[in-house]
């Protein structure tokens, strides 16, 4: 459990945005992780995301990590911010791309 | 067995005194929830609390028997 622990954290040190998710951004096996990855590409920023479906222990460590009892869960520079509804209240409240932006976070190549 | 609706909103405003739950059925199927939770002890605290506080009042279910519950946290104006 605590080597767990160790992966998520370093996986959320090592990427500015990454995205815990059930699928692949081209392929969301969820309909909540599917909304949390089109916000993302409107926002256009770049990101890693971690298909817990491929990966039992992370599926369950991340829950405990962030104590959050659902997948999606986004994180920003280190930081928890939700899963797919907090991501669309503040992507309709523009907040998400405010704060994106204020991080410095690097933009998606096109 | 998934939640129904009178159990989540009873739930919800059972932990959060005063609360105001609009509760809209996604698919017609008495499965797929999204919940507006309106509360005053929303005041002042991060989303993510918000949603925690919601978390909470369903008693662990969330993420298991409550896969499909969209919620919504307002603070009441």
């Amino acid at each position: 459990m605590a080597d767990t622990n160790t992966r998520i954290s370093t996986i959320v040190g090592e990427n500015d945005v990454v995205l815990f998710m059930k699928g692949t951004p081209l392929f969301p096996q969820c309909g909540f992780s599917s909304r949390a990855i089109a916000i993302l590409d409107h926002c256009g920023v770049a990101y890693e995301s971690v298909d817990v479906l491929q990966d039992m222990e992370v599926r369950q460590g991340i829950k405990t990590y962030s104590d959050w009892p659902t997948i999606p869960q986004l994180y920003v520079k280190g930081e928890f911010l939700g899963g797919s509804d907090i991501m669309m209240e503040m992507f309709e409240a523009g907040e998400l791309q405010q704060l994106l932006d204020e991080k410095g976070v690097a933009k998606a190549e096109s | 067995m998934p939640m129904s609706g009178p159990d989540i909103e009873a739930a919800i405003v059972a932990a959060l005194p005063g609360a105001v739950v609009e509760l809209t059925d996604l698919a017609g199927d008495d499965d797929h929830w999204a919940a507006k939770v309106t509360a005053p002890q929303f005041a002042g605290k991060p989303r993510v609390a918000q949603h925690k506080m919601v978390y909470a009042a369903l008693g662990g279910k969330m993420g298991g028997e409550l896969h499909a519950l969209q919620v919504t946290t307002v603070v009441p104006t």
